[in-house]
């Protein structure tokens, strides 16, 4: 662009001729930002004309998961009840994305509040596997996975509260990271369960997730959680000397469950590591079967309570018809949240009712300590923890969407690295034999991000 | 633990949901297999383990106290399903 070959607005009409092509397809988009996108773009380009310094992404299209708020766009956490919410703020992510230059084009599809791991779940329709349109593309960020995946734009957000960002990444062959915990600002993500959720980058390859995670990765005073550090840039680190960095692997990532070919790809891809001379070695997360449960107690008891700011009064859906106060609560809510979200607040709801708080929440925080002591050992004597994203590769629509604890299980190998609040990215480690895309998950210290960054960047260009 | 029937419609009377018989009958199968997976943390001895409150510990930080620019009423207004003279309109809330 800057030597003129091509200009924004050429970049971005030809993006929204792919949308026009695939998206009736995959429905990866809620939201279409045609015009905005194309009206950016102009103004950008002239500024370029002018010889105006530009942004780390100028003329770049991005897109937005439909959880993250957008000044004057509507955001509706792909459910009914947001169907009709336009914010009149921009989310911090947002706004250092359009300090970069970078043009917005459009919100993504979502299992509706992120609560979900194929897609199916929208208010908006499911979305479909851009590699076989029979399968899910993996959830709940699986149309940011869809839309990078089928260059239906450059790059996109997600979030990922239990592997959000990573799984759809790895079952639609893109990249996806999940940076550690207070890293990024959640300023203006809509809350599913605020001590496991944060905003990740999903791109076509590592050197464009580092760039992208530079930009997201900062300070904000508006969000209470939000880390100090210093921002950093990530591109800068992905080259060079890899062969002092130790690798563990660990039993429980490699059991039960496991397809043969996906344990097959990521095997393949640790034997591609010690070749280039990094060190592996094996290491014990003991308490890794138990993350699941721990998980679904911490993220429902959270979500029950976040959602219950839904209440029709506002902001978002509510009845037409007069009802007094508790009856308008009711059905706004009731009308409001899909199946999977209602499940999700009843059981949060019941976890941390009298009688059984201690029993279920009190634990499973506990649980969560022990969880995070596996992950602080393994580090004393390795750099980086390498595992599956996801047992298998896309699953069919409609395989486990009947049946909920085993659609939670999709998730065994992602919800660790929340729960621990390090940072983990997945990364394409080749294809099964039906070509289904195969994800290998990368997971580091807290505050790591460009250690992981360097070896999924040296795995990506040797395999 | 076992979540019967009555649960379903206590807790869901605690989260402001109006459920269907269908939908409680679902719930009540449903949330009871996924406690039952749930309690395998019981397994687990945790008598002295400190709880999680915050996955990375920080420092509380204080800010001053200061007036920053914030949404203006309409805009604070603009999506609310119904409003009356710059207020919220909710049902009569005392008889």
């Amino acid at each position: 662009m800057k030597r003129g070959e091509v200009c924004s607005e050429e970049i971005i009409s030809s993006v929204f001729d792919q949308i026009k092509k695939a998206n009736p397809n995959t429905n990866a988009y809620v939201t279409l930002l045609k015009e905005q996108a194309k009206e950016s773009a102009k103004r950008i380009d002239d500024r370029r004309s002018k010889g105006e310094n530009l942004g780390a992404l100028a003329g770049l299209p991005v897109a937005i998961k439909d959880n993250i708020c957008t000044r004057g766009v509507r955001t509706t956490c792909g459910s009914k009840i947001l169907s009709n919410f336009v914010p009149p703020y921009d989310a911090t992510v947002v706004r250092r994305l359009k300090e970069a230059d970078a043009v917005i084009i459009g919100k993504t599809n979502m299992d509706e509040f992120a609560m979900g791991s194929s897609n199916e779940t929208s208010f908006f329709g499911l979305v479909k596997n851009p590699f076989d349109s029979q399968r899910i593309p993996g959830g709940s960020s699986g149309g940011s996975a869809a839309a990078v995946a089928l260059h239906m734009a450059t790059m996109a957000l997600g979030s990922d509260t239990g592997g959000s960002v990573r799984q759809p990444a790895s079952l639609c062959g893109v990249v996806g990271m999940k940076p550690t915990y207070g890293r990024v600002s959640r300023f203006g993500l809509v809350a599913f369960a605020s001590s496991l959720d944060q905003i990740g980058p999903i791109t076509k390859d590592v050197k464009d997730c580092a760039l992208l995670s530079s930009l997201i990765c900062s300070h904000d005073p508006k969000d209470s959680t939000s880390l100090p550090e210093a921002e950093s840039n990530f591109t800068e680190s992905l080259e060079g000397d890899v062969k002092y960095i130790k690798v563990g692997i660990a039993d429980e990532y490699f059991g039960q469950g496991l397809d043969e070919e996906v344990k097959e790809a990521v095997m393949k891809g640790i034997t591609l590591l010690e070749k280039l001379g990094m060190k592996v070695e094996k290491i014990s997360l003991p308490h890794t079967d138990k993350a699941i449960a721990t998980y679904y107690v911490l993220a429902t008891a959270e979500a029950s309570s976040n959602l219950a700011r839904y209440d029709g009064v506002k902001y978002g859906f509510r009845p037409e018809e007069e009802l007094d106060l508790s009856q308008m609560y009711k059905k706004t809510r009731s009308e409001g949240f899909g199946a999977e979200v209602k499940r999700r607040i009843i059981l949060g709801t019941y976890v941390l009712s009298a009688g059984y708080y201690e029993a279920y929440y009190a634990k499973a925080q506990k649980v969560r300590t022990i969880i995070r002591e596996d992950f602080s050992k393994a580090f004393e004597k390795v750099d980086v923890i390498i595992t599956p994203t996801s047992p298998t590769t896309a699953f069919r629509i409609g395989e486990k969407i009947d049946d909920p604890l085993t659609m939670y299980l999709s998730d065994i190998y992602t919800t660790s690295a929340n729960l621990a609040g390090i940072p983990a990215i997945s990364v394409p480690c080749g294809k099964d034999s039906k070509g289904l895309p195969i994800g290998l998950q990368i997971m580091g210290k807290p505050l790591s991000e460009d250690l992981i960054f360097k070896v999924a960047y040296a795995l990506e260009q040797n395999l | 633990m076992a979540i019967t029937l009555k649960d379903v419609e206590y807790v869901a009377e605690l989260a402001n949901l109006e459920l269907s018989q269908k939908e409680k009958f679902k719930f009540q199968k449903e949330l009871d297999n996924i406690i039952k997976y749930i309690d395998q943390l019981n397994e687990l001895n945790t008598e002295n383990v400190p709880v999680t409150s915050h996955v990375i510990p920080l420092e509380n930080v204080f800010r001053e106290d200061r007036a920053l620019p914030s949404l203006s009423q309409d805009q604070a207004l603009a999506n609310a399903p119904q409003k009356k003279d710059g207020f919220f309109k909710v049902p009569k809330v005392i008889g």
